[in-house]
């Protein structure tokens, strides 16, 4: 897997690999970085649309609006 | 433009999806860029750009994978230009977020946030898709535009070099087994 990565880095790639007893710590490790990404990205998703998308959509929406006088009702559910 | 009573729903369809995509693909720019204006500059641009192709997405196929696709090539392109000039993360990513359970402190989050801005672009995108964004590895493929045996490979080297550069600023933090600790610290000369 690492071939391409052994010129430059493969002895500490290596190690990695070849020691059991990083496996567990590498988990700690790896649950800790996912829960981290997740958290981080979580934030900014739950922060929503700042101001500036909202105004930008109003007004492309009426946009939409002067080229579709026709009622959308039915697919709405 | 299409302007039949049919197409005008299903635009109108894919215009509320992509609403709904906004925040995660706000979230996804930021994650990518570590910079809060040039993120919301690139959701625009994509924003902008989907609703100018909005024909030429097929209704039923996968939307949020389409958006992500056109913000991955915009910040890619956008990157290549900038490549040579210094990092500009701002810092207000840190100062935008709130307070988590799940982050000891502002100090480990900018630790985690310097760590993943080290990543090459190519790894930090593919871990932050499959990662955070929920794609699958065949989706994430898809959006880098590469082979999924490529987007495994990239997704665990992210990982190996996130560890190995978290490690050797915070090893206390991942817990108390010495030996490990050796190891870790050892893998760094």
């Amino acid at each position: 897997m690492n071939e391409r990565k052994s010129a430059k880095s493969g002895s500490k790639m290596q190690l990695y690999d070849a020691i059991p007893k990083h496996a567990a710590l590498n988990r700690q490790i790896q649950d800790r970085i996912g829960q981290q990404l997740r958290a981080m990205y979580n934030d900014v998703v739950s922060q929503g649309i700042p101001d500036r998308f909202s105004e930008l959509l109003k007004k492309l929406d009426e946009q939409v609006e002067d080229t579709d006088q026709a009622p959308q009702d039915e697919e709405k559910r | 433009m299409a302007n039949t009573r049919a197409s005008k729903d299903s635009e109108r369809s894919v215009r509320d999806g992509i609403l709904a995509t906004l925040p995660s693909l706000r979230a996804f720019a930021i994650s990518l860029s570590g910079n809060v204006d040039r993120a919301d500059d690139l959701v625009q641009e994509t924003l902008l750009r989907a609703l100018a192709n909005i024909d030429s997405f097929e209704p039923g196929t996968n939307l949020p994978a389409w958006l992500f696709t056109i913000l991955r090539n915009l910040f890619r392109s956008e990157y290549r230009k900038r490549r040579r000039e210094v990092e500009d993360n701002d810092g207000r990513f840190a100062e935008t977020l709130k307070t988590h359970p799940e982050q000891n402190s502002r100090i480990e989050f900018e630790e985690f946030q310097q760590a993943l801005a080290k990543l090459p672009a190519d790894q930090r995108e593919a871990l932050i898709l499959v990662g955070a964004s929920g794609f699958s590895y065949e989706e994430t493929a898809e959006i880098c535009g590469c082979a999924v045996g490529t987007v495994k490979s990239r997704v665990n080297r992210a990982r190996v070099k996130l560890a190995e550069l978290l490690s050797i600023e915070g090893i206390d933090d991942f817990g108390p087994d010495q030996a490990s600790r050796a190891v870790v610290a050892g893998s760094g000369r």
